[in-house]
């Protein structure tokens, strides 16, 4: 067995998982409306590349991954484009984001699948490029983009792939079901990864020990393929990315990096199915398995929902009772936020549906003053110190938060959980990183308008001169205009009819001698005297493939050159004599 | 070099000059809000205490002792002080303008720190050698130093807390000095 | 010598003092060339905590103006546009004590965008002379419009406006600029100033 280590801090729970665990997993019947939400990952908002009205298929790219950190978006069932607008989404503010809204016509018809079950001949981009076609997302809850996360093997060698079947939070079971029922899918999906990783040296799965079924079928289908399943004693919150590293290899991803700086890649189980069904069965991520628990639902079970499906679909098939829910959770317990409907859909990062009874997880009691126990520094996972993050958010200390390392803070919520004062500290976090955000965004903007506040400042100043030695010009020339006719000038100042005076002058003293004049009278003949030609052509042409309007335009482009050669004569006669 | 040791444990711990003998109570009150100028300016006294210690001790031992003026000392040390916090001033002007700003009027102040004329004075009266004055001085503000700093840490904390209306600002400062006053007297005897 | 001093004790000692300080004056007038000191660098320091609008509110034509006169002792309330916060951080620069918002500059209000009805834009370029920031893009008698990214929300442009087309629009805030919301301080058992229980004692 390897060797294991125990990271600093965390909480026991208690697991609630068995509850879930009763039945396999299930299927709901196709909702009537499906809503697509075009963010349902960390980074920037994908496309659409679908319009209202719209036909679409079961598994048909609707929003492409825009530039940046993105991700696609693809339709859970066939059906067609009812509306894209702003929808409520499930997201702690309550606010609505743009959504595509699919009405579903039953059929489930899929577009022609195109799957790569040779993929070990694939080359490491072409493997990438499918993850990115099919939208997949890390399905543990954070939903980063996995072609983006597994793009950095490409700048720093891979050596250790680790694969994160944790599932630390009590009550959510979806991982761990999805084990038992498809361990052999996982396996496949891991060896995808591994090569598209260039076959990183160590793979390993780290799972906690309170799920024996799912670590004896790994075991089962990880026999001779190298891949090392490694358990650990449960505990909250393993299942973090650099707390899992930690436990499994010693090492410790410094403040500030990733674990591709360490040469390692983490990467949720449910992910790695994702990924086999992406590039073996040529099915984009359109479905992922939600656990649905607590005690207001007549079942708990986990389903294969398909993405997009209201919250209230999934809690009408299952007996929920309204009446004895105490308020309803997306994600688990520790680390989810509560929805304040459940008309919101379904996302890649739905974990589990909680819908708790008032006893199960009573309401918040209110917090009361900080008594300085430091149970919350004990518990931290991270190594920081939730009782100063916690004083100096209260008192607005921007500096001194940075300098305890605030952004280092994973949200898990363990010191919330032992405050023995009810003092909810991860909120206090949130709201601390979200000002201090805000205030370095006020500061790059504010800067930028700095520059180009001093950039017109400076161009003011360069038309001043600029200005000024026009005038000194204009004023020299007047000066000199007078020396030449001192007789036309007789106020010595620069005013507007002086000026008028002296540029008529000029007009006067410039006239051309009569050589010149006629030199240039034949220029203009000559030149006259080619338009004629060209315009007797273009009316030709017209004439003979023209319509009469044109005919006409031409016509008159004629007439107007023939004058103006006849004028242009006259005139040269005129100076000859 | 054992005795090295005893003077600078001493002048830091023991006969601490802020919390012991009650000397230079105006910049430890005063510029203690913020850590960064509590640093800056324990620096500053420092660099003061010892460069006034060897100044003095040169001045009292080739002038006034030979010329028996010895009644003059104060005000021959008050102008050695004035001199040294005057070229300190300059120094930090120079190669810090943000911790001169923020030290403000503390810095000409250090002049007025009884902790430096006592120092001079009390260096003067136990008739030691340029060696032992020098470090008596280093390790005077070594002392300072120590207290101000934790002192001022001390402080940033309570600004954060949740201090009752009456005791907020220089009340909850003062009974933090008596306090540490106190927890500081534990090291009588200790040489 | 020595036996003129040690007798002459009056002489002696006034030798002495003057003596030591000629020297030191000496010292230090040498060591004031040495250290001279030129510019403020703190006035690039306040000019960086403040929120560049170049409104004019506080009674200077521009941000640095204002840094400057700070430098040289002025309070330190006067710019609305950056609130209290701004106040606190350069209260916390110069380590005074920060107060509140002088009300005679204005009132802190939420930041807002200028927005052209360009139906009713006659393209005459005073709202574009007017901006601090060049944040109007338009010529004589073309289309002006904002560049909303650089807009700073000083409302220099809306006077200028002839036929009264500017309009100052508040930012929407969309769901991924939202950030979380501090939470309610605890339950107070002591009077704090943070529990406000003294107002009602007094």
């Amino acid at each position: 067995m390897r060797q294991i280590w125990n990271t600093p801090g965390g909480v026991h729970p208690p697991d609630n998982k068995e509850q879930s665990l009763t039945k396999n997993i299930g299927h709901l019947p196709l909702p009537k409306k499906l809503i697509l939400p075009l963010t349902q990952h960390v980074g920037t908002a994908a496309k659409t590349c679908v319009v209202v009205g719209e036909k679409v298929l079961k598994g048909q790219k609707l929003a492409s991954a825009s530039t940046g950190i993105s991700a696609a978006v693809h339709a859970p069932s066939s059906g067609w484009i009812t509306a894209i607008e702003e929808r409520s989404v499930a997201h702690p503010s309550g606010m609505s984001a743009v959504c595509i809204e699919i009405t579903c016509d039953g059929e489930d018809r899929w577009i022609e699948r195109v799957s790569y079950p040779n993929y070990q001949q694939a080359s490491a981009m072409q493997l990438r490029d499918l993850i990115a076609d099919a939208g997949i997302a890390g399905l543990g809850g954070a939903g980063f983009p996995s072609a983006i996360k597994l793009d950095s093997g490409t700048k720093k060698p891979i050596d250790t792939l680790i694969i994160n079947a944790t599932e630390c939070e009590p009550y959510i079971t979806a991982d761990d079901i999805l084990i038992r029922e498809r361990a052999d899918q996982i396996i496949q999906g891991i060896d995808i990864v591994s090569h598209l990783l260039g076959k990183p040296k160590t793979i390993l799965i780290g799972i906690e020990n309170n799920k024996p079924a799912a670590i004896a079928a790994l075991n089962q289908h990880c026999q001779g393929t190298g891949i090392e399943v490694v358990y650990f004693p449960t505990k909250y919150p393993s299942g973090g990315e650099k707390q899992l590293i930690y436990i499994l290899t010693g090492k410790e991803v410094p403040s500030g990096q990733l674990p591709a700086d360490l040469g390692m890649v983490c990467l949720n189980s449910g992910t790695a199915f994702a990924i086999k069904r992406a590039v073996i069965d040529g099915e984009p991520l359109i479905s992922r398995i939600t656990t649905l628990a607590g005690e207001a639902c007549g079942v708990n079970r986990n389903y294969e929902i398909l993405i997009g499906t209201p919250v209230s679909h999934l809690l009408q098939h299952n007996n929920f009772n309204q009446a004895l829910c105490s308020r309803l959770i997306m994600g688990g317990p520790m680390m989810g936020f509560s929805l304040a409907s459940s008309e919101v859909p379904l996302i890649k990062t739905s974990t589990c549906i909680l819908a708790p009874s008032h006893t199960e997880i009573p309401d918040d009691e209110p917090p009361q003053p900080c008594i300085r126990c430091g149970l919350c520094s004990e518990a931290c996972p991270a190594s920081l110190l939730p009782q100063q993050l916690y004083w100096y958010s209260r008192a607005k200390d921007h500096e001194r938060l940075r300098s305890h390392n605030l952004f280092d803070c994973i949200e898990c919520g363990a010191c919330s959980y032992v405050c023995p004062s009810n003092i909810p500290l991860v909120q206090y976090y949130r709201s601390s990183k979200g000002d201090i955000t805000n205030a370095l965004a006020a500061k790059a903007t504010a800067a930028i308008s700095r520059e180009r506040f001093e950039f017109r400042q400076v161009r003011l100043e360069k038309a001043d001169i600029a200005r000024e030695s026009k005038r000194e010009a204009r004023r020299l020339n007047t000066e000199q205009a007078k020396k030449i006719s001192p007789s036309t000038t007789q106020s010595t100042g620069s005013s507007a009819a002086d000026i008028i005076k002296a540029a008529q002058l000029r007009g006067i003293t410039k006239q051309a001698s009569p050589e010149q004049q006629k030199a240039k009278l034949q220029r203009t003949l000559l030149a006259a005297q080619m338009r004629l030609e060209e315009a007797q052509q273009r009316l030709v042409q017209a004439t003979n493939k023209g319509s009469a309007d044109q005919q006409a335009q031409q016509l008159a482009s004629v007439e107007a050159a023939r004058r103006k050669v006849e004028q242009t004569t006259q005139r040269l006669t005129e100076v000859s004599h | 070099m054992q005795e090295f040791a005893v003077i600078l444990v001493s002048s830091i711990l023991i006969n601490n000059y802020v919390l012991v003998q009650f000397l230079g109570l105006c910049p430890f009150m005063g510029v203690s809000k913020k850590l960064e100028s509590a640093i800056g300016m324990s620096a500053a006294t420092t660099f003061v205490l010892t460069l006034t210690a060897m100044v003095s001790y040169i001045v009292n031992e080739l002038i006034l002792m030979p010329l028996g003026l010895m009644y003059l000392r104060t005000i021959a040390f008050i102008l050695v002080i004035a001199a040294v916090v005057q070229f300190t001033k300059m120094f930090i002007e120079k190669t810090s303008p943000l911790l001169y700003r923020v030290l403000g009027v503390f810095l000409p102040l250090i002049t007025t720190n009884c902790a430096v004329l006592g120092v001079a004075l009390q260096n003067a009266n136990k008739d030691l050698n340029f060696l032992q004055s020098s470090l008596y001085g280093f390790g005077a503000g070594a002392g300072f130093s120590l207290v101000l700093i934790f002192f001022s840490a001390m402080r940033e904390r309570l600004a954060a807390a949740d201090i009752p209306q009456p005791f907020e600002g220089a009340a909850i400062a003062m009974i933090t000095a008596g306090l540490m006053s106190l927890a500081f007297m534990g090291f009588s005897g200790l040489v | 010598m020595m036996s003129l001093l040690t007798d002459n004790t009056m002489l002696a000692a006034l030798l002495a003092l003057v003596g030591l300080g000629t020297l030191f004056g000496g010292l230090l007038g040498y060591a004031a060339e040495k250290f001279k000191v030129g510019s403020d660098p703190i006035v690039q320091q306040l000019d960086e905590l403040l929120p560049q609008t170049q409104c004019g509110q506080c009674g200077f034509p521009g941000c640095r103006p204002y840094a400057q006169s700070i430098a040289d002792g002025d309070a330190i309330n006067k710019c609305p546009p950056g609130g209290q916060s701004t106040i606190n951080a350069i209260a916390n620069l110069l380590d005074i004590s920060a107060p509140s918002l002088d009300e005679e500059h204005g009132e802190e209000e939420i930041r807002t965008i200028a927005y052209i009805r360009e139906d009713e834009c006659i393209g005459c370029t005073k709202c574009i002379q007017a901006c601090p920031v060049d944040a109007i893009l338009g010529a004589a008698k073309l289309m002006h419009t904002v560049i909303a990214d650089e807009c700073t929300g000083c409302d220099l442009c809306v006077e200028p406006c002839p036929v009264d087309c500017i309009d100052m629009l508040p930012i929407v805030e969309k769901i991924h600029q939202w950030q979380w919301s501090a939470p309610e301080h605890s339950a107070d058992l002591i009077a704090t100033t943070a529990s406000g229980m003294h107002e009602d004692a007094a």
